[in-house]
């Protein structure tokens, strides 16, 4: 490509010496394909009513978004939950990070707001996308389980004393301690 | 090399190639000293990455008769670069890698200009890449090697009839090691697949469940990912971990020690911690130097035809033994990035709305309840109904103007199309075209856009 390469520079040299700028293509910044995809993955959500996702950045900012969840069943009925999703460049060839903003008294969700979801760690695949895992994040309040502990004390009292565990989420939900730990109200 | 009649270069094997015909050559080669001299001349190279793999490409481009390299990286040294990066000494930790590189490089190789970037990729003008004739890549990682892949693929047009132009293409020079395996490829958009074309050779890499960290840790990089992932916003609350800072470094470390003692988990070592936290298999030094020579092997043959360029994909593992093998992947017709897209002519005057009803009619898109989005900007999304209300007031907007009133450009629409009587979710690239735009003359709006 030795040839095209010497004319491009000519004519790179020559633009300089008569100081006129070449063509006129768009100089709108680059969007990466990831944020492509997420914008679609966005527009094909399709929540049930219990899930509400918000863009806190405005329009200009759907890499970072947030999903309320208020189940409408089980322990956590009347509850409702802020989800923080953050979605890199690389997307969908990595999964969103995840973070769980209220403070919770579950078994797969620790104080810290880390979510033991595995589709959000060993399980993601590309093809999944948004929509999976806020279904994910939903069925963890349906279905929370003792198997895959993030709150240690939490997953035992559901293994061992499912009664005492549905008051100590009733507990928490309404702004609350269990053991030693306070909880803000989130009804 | 009696029998060649021309002042021997320096170079005397670099001659061999580029002086004498040959059989196995490239369509174009034309051998000479003026082949020689050009190249030393006409060339650009921009090498990215200045690490293991990007000190191997500088020097070998340097050697490989080339004299107009830029270097960029956004790396200072750090001490245990220098097993490998050969470039750097021990007085240059803390130094940004560019400089030092191109530095050493100069100093050692009479007649190379070598300009150095000490910057991201990303805080680069798109124009600072069109500059250059071939972009060499030496990067450890996806995210910047898809981010170049969209910029040098976003100077190619195509013609009306869908061939790519020639002139526009920016071709690539890809290597990458991983240990005691490496690769090769080389990248001319519109002619072999781009890196999005084949995303899916990179395998999405291996986390471990949290639960697993928190409950369950089996071996010293559970340890780690428990004190990086779970102990560090436990204690540290909004503070985020940086993995550049080796305070946190030292304090994960920490960490992990005590948890792995807990367990009874041998293992942990500081140079573990850092690889298992920033993600980096163990870079030998061979591995880079046999990948930098393929690539600038390659790269030797883009610009000057002394043979057939690699198609397009070469894989190296000295881990057991030696395989290496060439793999001619093919490109995706319809890949988003380096594509054709579907080309359409357009009025000036035509609003967001009309636009989105004429992509329905459309018979290559057949494309209903259709979301535009041009670049970084998103000019319209028909879901959910809190984004589709702040894009409204853009449909009654003429398109020409929501995309800066340039005469031509890429976009992408996605919505449900109809493929063979069947509704499906698609997302695709459009060239517009404005008809009676001679786009030029607009060119300050475009840059306010
Ligand atoms: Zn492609």
């Amino acid at each position: 490509m030795i040839g095209l390469f010497k004319v491009k520079e000519k004519q790179k040299e020559e633009a300089k010496n008569t100081n006129t700028r070449g063509g006129g293509g768009a100089l709108v910044k680059k969007q990466s394909a990831g944020e492509l995809r997420l914008h679609k993955d966005i527009t094909e959500l399709n929540l049930p009513k219990s899930c509400k996702i918000s863009f806190p950045n405005g329009k200009n900012d759907l890499m970072n978004f947030e999903v309320t969840i208020k189940p409408d069943e089980g322990y956590y009925k009347s509850g409702k939950f802020v989800f923080t999703f953050q979605v890199s460049a690389v997307y969908p060839h990595e999964a969103p990070k995840v973070k769980c903003k209220t403070k919770v008294y579950h078994p797969n969700i620790d104080l810290e707001g880390n979510v033991c979801l595995n589709i959000l760690r060993e399980d993601w695949k590309p093809v999944l996308n948004i929509n999976t895992v806020i279904y994910g994040l939903f069925h963890l309040f349906t279905e929370p389980n003792h198997e895959d502990p993030l709150n240690h004390d939490a997953a035992a009292v559901l293994r061992d004393n499912p009664k005492l565990f549905e008051t100590n989420v009733k507990r928490a939900m309404g702004g609350g301690y269990v053991g030693e730990i306070a909880f803000p109200r989130c009804m | 090399m009696a029998d060649l009649d021309v002042p021997q270069s320096k170079s005397r094997d670099l001659d061999k190639l580029l002086l004498r015909p040959g059989n196995l050559v490239g369509p174009d080669f034309d051998p000479g000293t003026e082949l020689r001299d050009d190249m030393r001349e006409y060339v650009r190279i921009l090498v990215v990455g200045a690490g293991g793999l990007g000190c191997e490409l500088l020097k070998d481009l340097a050697l490989s008769g080339f004299s107009n390299l830029d270097v960029i990286d956004m790396d200072r040294i750090e001490v245990t670069n220098l097993n490998r990066q050969f470039l750097f000494r021990l007085e240059d930790v803390g130094k940004p890698k560019a400089e030092v590189a191109a530095k050493r490089v100069m100093e050692r190789v009479s007649g190379v200009k070598i300009v150095p970037h000490f910057s991201r990729i990303e805080d680069k003008e798109i124009e600072f890449y069109n500059d250059f004739s071939i972009i060499a890549l030496g990067l450890d990682s996806i995210e910047a090697r898809r981010y170049i892949n969209g910029v040098a693929c976003g100077f190619l047009e195509y013609d009306e009839d869908d061939t790519p132009r020639r002139e526009t293409m920016k071709p690539m020079v890809d290597g990458g090691t991983e240990g005691f395996k490496g690769h090769a490829r080389v990248i001319v958009p519109g002619v072999t697949p781009c890196f999005e074309c084949t995303i899916w050779l990179f395998p999405p890499q291996v986390k471990f469940p949290l639960c697993t960290l928190a409950e369950t840790p089996r071996n010293a990089a559970h340890c780690i990912e428990y004190a990086h992932l779970i102990k560090w916003p436990e204690v540290h609350g909004g503070k985020s971990f940086d993995p550049d800072e080796p305070e946190h470094m030292k304090w994960v470390y920490d960490e992990a020690i005590k948890r792995a003692e807990l367990f009874g988990i041998p293992g942990v070592t500081y140079s573990l911690t850092q690889g298992v936290v920033k993600n980096i298999i163990p870079a030998i030094a061979s591995t880079n130097a046999i990948i930098s020579a393929a690539c600038t092997l390659e790269t030797l043959k883009i610009v000057s035809g002394c043979s057939k360029t690699l198609a397009n994909y070469l894989t190296y593992n000295g881990g057991e033994g030696l395989h290496t093998k060439v793999t001619e992947f093919v490109r995706d017709k319809e890949c988003l990035v380096c594509g054709p897209g579907i080309l359409i002519e357009l009025d000036t005057s035509i609003t967001l709305q009309k636009f989105i009803e004429m992509l329905e009619e459309h018979p290559k898109l057949l494309l209903s309840k259709a979301s535009v989005k041009h670049g970084k900007n998103s000019l319209y999304m028909q879901a959910p109904p809190v984004l589709e209300e702040m894009h409204r007031p853009n449909l009654s907007k003429p398109l020409y103007d929501l995309m800066g009133r340039v005469q031509k450009d890429t976009i992408h629409v996605f919505g449900t199309a109809l493929k063979n009587e069947e509704k499906q979710s698609s997302l695709t690239k459009l060239r517009v075209v404005f008809k009676g735009a001679d786009g030029v003359a607009d060119m300050d709006t475009a840059i306010g856009a």
